[in-house]
């Protein structure tokens, strides 16, 4: 497909045998290349290896940073998987986003990407506004939402204009997810301009051929629309679950407004996702559970699982239901 | 497309049109909110009214009374430029070794980068925060480890990111191979290579990297939340926080509404300066994935 990435064919300089054997030149050659990539393999060997070896070690242990690492075996695994009902809560509120957002998410976006494909005046403006909240994020933008979404808000405001009373939203527990639904509908501008730049590229031969056949415009739509898309719409599944699995940041924000204990995770626990949990334990009050690092690690870990075996059940199903144009080979 | 005197191809495009504007306006009525509420006096809080009937300015010279702002806002600013420059330089030179240069195991080191790209960012979370409780800052800030100092938010830039230079590689691969082979001829060390050809032909790349690493950097809230620990060190987004928590169970929304404007204002700014390079990147990223 034309938006593809085009890689420029790798040049391949077969070496010839007898020039296999050691020469200055080409431990130059690789040298150069070590130098180019050090800040990487320095980053990669620091930051990345290391603390995950470090992390997996940890998750076998009792360990508060403070005295010295006791090993313990899967008491962890065990305790989190037996013995935690917030471990569970967490699962449960994380699992919910995750079902409910991903699907509202990528049809709200490919149909306005349908609608920006038009062809319409002011493409390029509403390409803009589309994309702008995007870069309203941060803690102010979260702010925002909560002022908008208060229980008298504007969003309460406009729904009493069609007749709907609205619900009191993030201090009603079980509101406050569907809040964060509505909150991130408005950060879809990424996966608009994505799904746009592949119905970009989606050859317009497709569409004169179906249409010489008789096809209309929701035959159009399913047969060669939605087909040409599904590698984007799998990617954008793909990275928006992976996200949604680690929502933090919101959630913490609005569980600690107003003063409210971060540890309790928001009304009726409802806010208590994953990752904020995990972050109570491992840099929260040690009253309230902190400082349990070796906990946090095997926390960390299974979500980890978590997270790979559902993206590998998506690569499996995707056999079923993405079409990737074979290039004959 | 047809050609009328309509710029409409059909009745159903109109109907499109008009569902592109309510969007837009939809979109856009949040950040409309937030500039009203910030104008309006406490008493017009609770009247839902979209234009206050006093522009109340002195909100924002209030507002910024309470709170160490000025310091926040040098702490972010330091931070966001040492992690740009960081970021863009270090994944420019990682993506150049990948796209241009030969070396033994890079094929398979770069298999590894895509790897890391899927690694949850909580798995490493806590393993780097007791690596840097441990490194020593030598007083460095006023703090014995790199806890509590910039150095957590800054150092790691300098190595890169898998994703920056996954898009870099892409873009410099572009370049055509002839422009680095006749300059070595003429005798250009690779570092002048990449210095002087490859890298300003890659501005658009670039562009975008630093474009997306400032928003990272600016609007970070769970590094500084983990390594920032005296207020006098926050960043604008802990002083946001902060500065809610100061009001005592029922902020201002005017006041917050005005602090958090301003601190949104930057990234808004560079947006509408460079919105091509966010809106290419965008695209780039998700051509990424397929």
């Amino acid at each position: 497909m034309a938006t593809r990435v085009t890689e420029s064919q790798p040049v391949l300089t077969v070496a010839p045998k007898a020039r296999r054997k050691f020469s200055r030149r080409r431990f130059n050659q690789g040298l150069t290349g070590y130098l180019f990539a050090l800040p990487w393999l320095i980053g990669f060997a620091v930051f990345t290896l290391w603390p995950m070896l470090y992390s997996l070690y940890t998750s076998f242990t009792r360990y508060n940073i403070i005295g010295e690492p006791r090993w313990l075996g899967l008491r962890n695994y065990e305790n989190i998987i037996f013995n935690d009902s917030m471990f569970l809560k967490a699962l449960e509120n994380t699992f919910w986003m995750v079902i409910v957002k991903t699907p509202i998410v990528i049809v709200a976006a490919l149909t306005i990407a349908i609608l920006l494909n038009l062809n319409l005046p002011g493409e390029r403006g509403f390409r803009t506004i589309v994309y702008l909240p995007n870069v309203l994020s941060g803690v102010a933008a979260i702010f925002l939402w909560q002022w908008i979404l208060a229980p008298n808000g504007l969003f309460n405001a406009g729904l009493e204009l069609i007749g709907v009373r609205g619900p009191a939203w993030f201090t009603d527990p079980a509101w406050t997810k569907p809040g964060l639904v509505v909150m991130s509908s408005w950060w879809i501008g990424a996966q608009v301009l994505i799904y746009l730049a592949s119905l970009k590229g989606i050859p317009k031969s497709l569409y004169e051929a179906a249409e010489i056949d008789g096809a209309t415009g929701w035959a159009k739509t399913r047969y060669i629309t939605l087909p040409m898309l599904s590698p984007t719409t799998f990617f954008l599944v793909v990275t928006s679950i992976i996200g949604t699995f680690q929502i933090f940041e919101t959630a913490f924000i609005i569980a600690g407004a107003a003063g409210r204990d971060i540890a309790l995770g928001g009304p009726g626990q409802s806010l208590l996702f994953y990752v904020f949990y995990l972050y109570n334990r491992a840099f929260g009050k040690v009253g309230a559970g902190g400082l349990q690092m070796g906990y946090a690690s095997a926390l960390a870990w299974i979500l980890f699982l978590i997270i790979m075996a559902v993206t590998l059940v998506q690569l499996l199903l995707a056999k079923r239901w993405v079409y990737y144009e074979t290039d004959g080979r | 497309m047809r050609r009328g005197y309509s710029p409409f191809a059909s009745f159903w495009h109109f109907v499109a049109w008009l569902g592109l504007v309510s969007i837009s306006v939809l979109f856009l009525v949040p950040l409309f909110w937030m500039i009203s509420t910030a104008l309006k006096e406490p008493a017009e809080l609770m009247r839902n009214n979209w234009i206050p009937q006093h522009f109340a300015w002195e909100n924002f010279s209030y507002a910024l009374s309470y709170g160490m702002w000025f310091r926040w806002a040098f702490n972010s600013v330091v931070i966001t430029v040492f992690s740009v420059i960081g970021m863009v330089l270090s994944s420019a030179m990682v993506a150049y070794a990948f796209a241009r240069l030969k070396w033994p195991g890079r094929d398979f080191l770069f298999g590894i980068v895509l790897a890391t790209m899927m690694m949850p960012g909580v798995v490493l979370m806590i393993p780097q925060f007791i690596i840097f409780a441990r490194l020593p800052a030598f007083g460095f800030q006023g703090s014995a480890s790199w806890v509590n100092t910039f150095l957590p938010l800054i150092v790691p830039a300098f190595t890169g990111s898998a994703f920056y230079i996954f898009l870099l590689r892409q873009f410099m691969r572009g370049v055509p191979m002839e422009l680095s082979e006749s300059a070595k001829i003429d005798g250009a060390s690779e570092l002048n290579i990449f210095w002087n050809i490859v890298m300003p032909l890659s501005k658009p790349a670039l562009a975008t990297i630093a474009i997306f690493s400032f928003q990272g950097a600016w609007q970070d809230f769970m590094g500084p939340l983990i390594y920032l620990q005296s207020e006098r060190l926050y960043t604008l987004q802990l002083g946001l926080r902060q500065f809610e928590f100061a009001a005592g169970g029922a902020p201002a929304w005017n006041w917050l509404m005005a602090v958090s404007l301003l601190v949104m204002l930057p990234v808004l700014v560079v947006f509408l300066a460079f919105q091509r390079y966010f809106i290419e990147g965008i695209s780039i990223t998700g051509m990424g994935g397929r």
